[in-house]
């Protein structure tokens, strides 16, 4: 048995396989299947102030090996969050990573003042959204708006605080160095890529929203390159995300410079996909005789 | 919630139409919980969302489920192309089914096209005082009628060409059977504006109506929030979701 703990801001994970926040709501569906104490971590569905009823259907689409999806933050707020969803996910033994969400910089501080006096473990600060119309991606996509954004956010939390980057950006290396310089204990990346399809035989988008976040195995390359950049252009941790699938893909996204690993998409393709990402990571490790999964991180060696 | 995620040997398959399979899935401990109107979500080799199959029999005694299902695109093809013997992925069963009401009298169940399957295993827990209405764009699409008669209840098949029994809508005789009273209830599964016209029907005349919705779908239980569909709760609108809240709805809370 290889060592899996991290150490992410000082908050300890018995392993490094988060499910990512959007696709495991706030925990209870998969409860269902497997305890969610074999996760790591949970980033918990994007919350906003108020109740948000999200887009219009059609929300989903496939795409070649992987999926659009623009819910549009749908969630039933942070106070439905603070009083009905967190006391369940703190009885269970794993971190609770609280995605956050507004549409200004005053909600989002807002929406964290109110996590201050709670038990949550950490903040996941999602400024690239790129499914709601104000906030969301607009925050993601300009150094100025993303260290704003975040400094009024680090301002009334003293929470540890990840603040989750868009791949829809020229340099997301320049976004991190702002959020980071703006107070950022950690970032996260990659949220989804902005993406499109159409219904030939109707001529209109199969979303209604038109476009929405890609998703799934065919954006891990660029999760991979946008980890290595992030993970090289700041000291801050980095929690890797994008298409990850498997043991191989979570490992390969630590060489890059990732200290833990969201998994998104691949629940829905198998909802025990983040329990079995858990056991290959293990059995990968101790195949190369590799004792922890910190030895791991950040090696890989460019040419 | 009660489901399970596994691998379950298809026990029987069979092309009952045009590009439609049917198959018999050995899977006794999600037979033993599932109910009508309730469905699976299927992996397709190579894709990465699950294809949700509505329930067409519930065999609790010998552990098997039926679904039956259209090719329409790339994931049903993947799913068409296994074979009996072969393992299929399933999460099931999934979503919340028909109300079943033992004190009902006469109900009609109503489905329309590939929207008839679902209604199979509903029609046999009514039996002798169901009508069941199926319609279909034309002879050659027309699917599962032996398997309606065999539960009891009474048949009427419409297509919309005319080529084999009414010709025309399955409203028509639903709307001369509503009128005629005495109806408890109406279920029904099918494209969107026969379900619209369905529940129009039922409400000008004061009849209990569920219908089963689809939707574009990911997870499949309520996590995701992907299949979004407008209701109205306590005189709220509410975005609910098929998969969890659904597929079936009580038609005076959807909003169309």
């Amino acid at each position: 048995m290889a060592d899996l703990s991290v150490k992410v801001c000082g908050v300890d994970f018995k392993n490094p396989i988060i499910p990512a926040s959007g696709v495991f709501g706030y925990g209870r569906e998969y409860e269902e299947l497997f305890p969610l104490d074999k996760l790591g971590g949970i980033a918990t569905k994007g919350t906003t102030l108020h109740l948000r009823t999200g887009n219009i259907a059609p929300r989903i689409a496939e795409t070649p090996s992987g999926m659009l999806n623009s819910v549009g933050l749908q969630n039933p707020g942070i106070d439905h969050f603070i009083e009905t969803e967190l006391p369940y996910l703190l009885t269970k033994d794993l971190v609770v990573l609280a995605n956050i969400a507004g549409s200004t910089p005053d909600e989002c501080a807002e929406v964290a003042a109110k996590l201050e006096d709670t038990d949550v473990h950490m903040i996941e600060l999602n400024i690239s959204c790129p499914n709601v119309k104000q906030g969301g991606a607009a925050f993601g996509t300009s150094c100025e708006m993303a260290a704003e954004v975040t400094k009024r956010v680090r301002a009334v939390t003293k929470k540890p605080l990840v603040v989750k980057l868009s791949p829809n950006v020229t340099s997301i290396a320049d976004i991190a160095k702002s959020v980071e310089a703006a107070g950022a204990d950690a970032v996260s990346l990659i949220n989804t890529l902005l993406g499109m399809r159409i219904d030939i035989n109707t001529g209109r988008p199969i979303l209604h929203n038109n476009v929405g976040g890609m998703s799934g195995p065919a954006v891990f390359p660029i999760a991979v390159r946008m980890v290595w950049q992030v993970a090289n252009a700041v000291k801050i941790p980095v929690i890797g995300m994008g298409g990850v699938s498997s043991g191989r893909d979570a490992i390969e996204l630590m060489m890059a410079g990732a200290s833990a690993v969201q998994v998104g998409a691949a629940i829905f393709t198998d909802p025990y996909a983040p329990v079995k990402i858990v056991e290959e990571m293990n059995d990968w490790l101790d195949s190369k005789g590799i004792a922890s999964v910190n030895d791991i991180i950040g090696t890989v060696k460019p040419w | 919630m009660k489901y399970t995620q596994g691998q379950y040997i298809i026990a029987d398959k069979t092309a009952i139409a045009r590009e439609i399979y049917s198959f018999t899935i050995s899977c006794p401990e999600v037979a033993a919980v599932a109910c009508p109107g309730q469905f699976v979500h299927i992996r397709a080799k190579g894709y990465t969302l699950r294809r949700p199959i509505s329930i067409c029999g519930i065999d609790k005694e010998k552990g098997t489920l039926r679904i039956v299902f259209e090719i329409r695109g790339e994931g049903t093809a993947e799913i068409a192309k296994l074979n009996k013997g072969d393992l299929i992925d399933m999460l099931a069963p999934l979503g919340h089914g028909f109300t079943v009401d033992p004190s009902y009298n006469k109900v009609i169940l109503i489905g329309g096209g590939i929207g008839t399957p679902p209604m199979l295993p509903l029609t046999k827990a009514y039996g002798d005082k169901a009508v069941a209405i199926s319609g279909f764009r034309n002879a050659s699409a027309v699917i599962l009628q032996d398997d309606f008669r065999k539960t009891g209840a009474e048949t009427i098949l419409c297509t919309d060409d005319g080529s084999a029994g009414i010709h025309g809508f399955v409203t028509q005789p639903l709307k001369e059977l509503a009128e005629k009273g005495g109806i408890d209830a109406v279920y029904a599964c099918g494209p969107m504006p026969m379900l619209k016209g369905v529940a129009a029907i039922c409400k000008e005349n004061g009849i209990f109506c569920q219908i089963s919705l689809e939707e574009r779908m990911a997870c499949g239980i309520g996590a995701c929030l992907g299949c979004a569909c407008r209701t109205v709760r306590n005189d709220e609108e509410y975005f609910a979701h098929v998969c969890k809240d659904g597929p079936v709805f009580n038609a005076e809370e959807v909003l169309w």
